[in-house]
């Protein structure tokens, strides 16, 4: 009689156990797509704002991409009209200055990085362009700003102090990405070069560089893609201007960004033309910005597919 | 003794390049060096500024001028960082590990896409699309939630430009070098943690709780870390969303908001002059400090981790 019970007592909480795992088996495989369903949602909520912005700038900007915007600039103009030519001029060659600063910089950076630098001083220098990556554009623009207004009194403004500006927001981004390049060169190039009694420089600029050229202007245009959307640091450096200004050492110049900025903030009575310009502005930019991120990827593909058919 | 003066012309240009370069690394040493002297120089002035005659601080001193405007930037980005981690996380999780591993790639670009986008462009879209998009919900949960000290205040803005918008917009913003950063640290997960995980019976969710999260925690913190440096930093975007007053609020619906560093900045320096740009620029060397400390620390806790884990 007792075992019957015992029988029983096991046999109903053996019954238990089976049907607590299976419920804790069923919650835990609910709880599995539930997460599977977040983090879905997770991209999905991510995608939306991208999705709305293309579509509003597209739809927008299409209003006012015409000729005339891209061949006029903005003096003398009130209401209806203009274009930006002044500020894609101003945008191409302050970025371009930049440019010409930031690449010898950056990329003999990256060369001390790799083939050059050991000890206390490369290592210090990794990891102050790791942070370097993460200064506020306007304390670069207020950097330039400072630089300039020592030498040439607090009312400067001037294309070339943007440049300034951008060059130290753009050197880290080739460091890094020039860096990385040249570590993908295979050791036994070096090697090779160096058994055949070539010196260490002519290793470097014959051998090295040109292995990782494509890496390299890749790296080099992600940046300037990086860095030619960038308003803050042209505010309180370029200055905003209505007219043509070709030359970078003097007077306020005008940028694309700022044309944008400046159009939104501005408005005339009525605001239409203003903003449909700030818009139209802003798809020339987009389409800048994607046009250099396309071309970079587009050489690096093109390069590296060559490489492994020789 | 052709061929010995030509190694001879080779060995000093080894040394010429070789010091060109060292040169070239020092410069970076140099430059952010000089960043924070310049920064110093023109703003220090500032900082000891006389309240009475500097018309920028309407009567107050530097400190109770700069306060508001370093609440608003802490603010901001908290709220920023708070919305943009789990959808980063969740993103980096979706690519590495639910998404098939043919589009995987291609997921990850489109988030990048996002990166590229100019800060002045997310400002018009936030100022013409979303502020006006979230405006309604905005008014319901101030009639609904008001007893939440968040939600409260005088009145619901009527334009939707609150700090919250602003928030969103920079979430948006700093999505990309989470999800960029946390991805890279969810791929590093050791292929065999994993897979004793799935051998034990755990679903796919307790693996990565077991397995990838774990492993990934100092990686999260300082993307998290490096998110909040440029939240803290961005300047156009704030300036454009945020109608801003310069209370010091936690509010956060109402036309009464904090302002931030760099919005500040951006708005005020176009036409500022005399000691009033000296009194920015000092704004602008905390803004500096505070966002070089952020991501030094995040910098130094990712190079800690690289030496421990090996996986590098």
């Amino acid at each position: 009689m007792t075992d019957t019970a015992v029988k029983d007592t096991a046999k109903s909480e053996l019954l238990d156990i089976r049907k607590r795992t299976q419920s804790s088996a069923v919650w835990r495989k609910v709880k599995d797509r539930m997460v599977t369903i977040l983090v879905s949602l997770a991209f999905v909520v991510a995608i939306i704002p991208l999705i709305s912005l293309t579509i509003t700038v597209v739809a927008n900007g299409m209003e006012r991409f015409d000729a005339e915007f891209f061949t006029s600039s903005m003096r003398n103009v009130v209401g209806e009209g203009g274009g930006a030519l002044h500020a894609i001029i101003g945008t191409l060659q302050i970025t371009l200055a930049a440019t010409v600063i930031s690449v010898p910089i950056g990329v003999m950076t990256a060369i001390y990085l790799v083939e050059y630098g050991r000890g206390r001083l490369a290592k210090a220098i990794t990891f102050l362009v790791d942070v370097m990556t993460g200064i506020p554009s306007i304390v670069a623009g207020l950097f330039a700003f400072a630089l300039f207004a020592m030498i040439f009194g607090p009312s400067v403004r001037m294309g070339f102090m943007g440049a300034v500006a951008l060059s130290l927001l753009m050197i880290p981004v080739v460091v890094r990405s020039s860096e990385e390049m040249l570590r993908l060169v295979p050791n036994e190039l070096r090697e090779a070069s160096f058994a055949l009694g070539v010196p260490k420089w002519l290793t470097v600029l014959r051998v090295v560089l040109p292995t990782s050229l494509a890496g390299i202007v890749t790296g080099v245009m992600l940046a300037i893609a990086r860095v030619i959307g960038e308003t803050a640091p042209l505010l309180v450096t370029a200055g905003f201007a209505d007219s043509m200004n070709y030359n970078l050492f003097s007077e306020r110049m005008n940028t694309l960004p700022l044309f944008v900025y400046r159009s939104y903030v501005s408005q005339g009575t009525p605001p239409e033309p203003d903003i449909s310009r700030a818009w139209a502005g802003a798809l020339t930019l987009i389409i800048i910005v994607m046009l250099l991120n396309l071309i970079a990827r587009l050489v690096a593909r093109f390069f590296s597919t060559n490489k492994s058919s020789r | 003794m052709n061929k010995d003066q030509k190694q001879q012309d080779f060995r000093r240009s080894d040394r010429i390049f070789a010091r060109l370069a060292k040169v070239a690394g020092s410069l970076i040493l140099v430059a952010l060096a000089a960043v924070a002297l310049f920064l110093i120089f023109e703003g220090v002035p500032g900082m000891l500024a006389d309240p009475d005659t500097t018309s920028i601080f309407r009567g107050k001193s530097f400190w109770e001028y700069a306060w508001p405007l370093v609440f608003g930037t802490m603010w901001a980005a908290f709220l920023a960082l708070l919305f943009a981690v789990p959808v980063s996380l969740g993103i980096a999780l979706f690519i590495t590990h639910y998404a098939p591993r043919k589009i995987a790639n291609g997921l990850g670009y489109v988030i990048d896409l996002l990166a590229a986008v100019p800060s002045v462009v997310f400002g018009l879209w936030g100022i013409l699309v979303l502020a006006p998009a979230v405006q309604p919900f905005y008014a319901w949960l101030f009639d609904n939630l008001h007893w939440i000290p968040f939600f409260a205040g005088e009145r619901v803005s009527g334009t939707g430009r609150t700090i919250l918008t602003a928030a969103l917009v920079l979430a948006v913003m700093i999505l990309p070098i989470i999800t960029a950063i946390t991805r890279e640290i969810f791929l590093q997960t050791p292929r065999l943690h994993e897979e004793a995980a799935v051998a034990l019976g755990a679903t796919r969710w307790e693996m990565i709780r077991m397995a990838v999260l774990p492993f990934g925690r100092s990686g999260i913190i300082s993307a998290a870390m490096l998110g909040l440096g440029r939240a803290l930093g961005e300047t156009m975007a704030v300036a454009m969303v945020l109608s801003a007053t310069g209370a010091v609020t936690i509010n956060l619906l109402t036309s009464n908001n904090p302002s931030t560093i760099a919005a500040n900045i951006a708005l005020q320096f176009p036409e500022a002059y005399g000691m009033n740009v000296n009194v920015l620029i000092a704004t602008g060397l905390i803004l500096f400090i505070v966002t070089f400390l952020v991501n030094a620390a995040a910098r130094w806790i990712v190079n800690r981790r690289a030496e421990f884990s090996g996986a590098n």
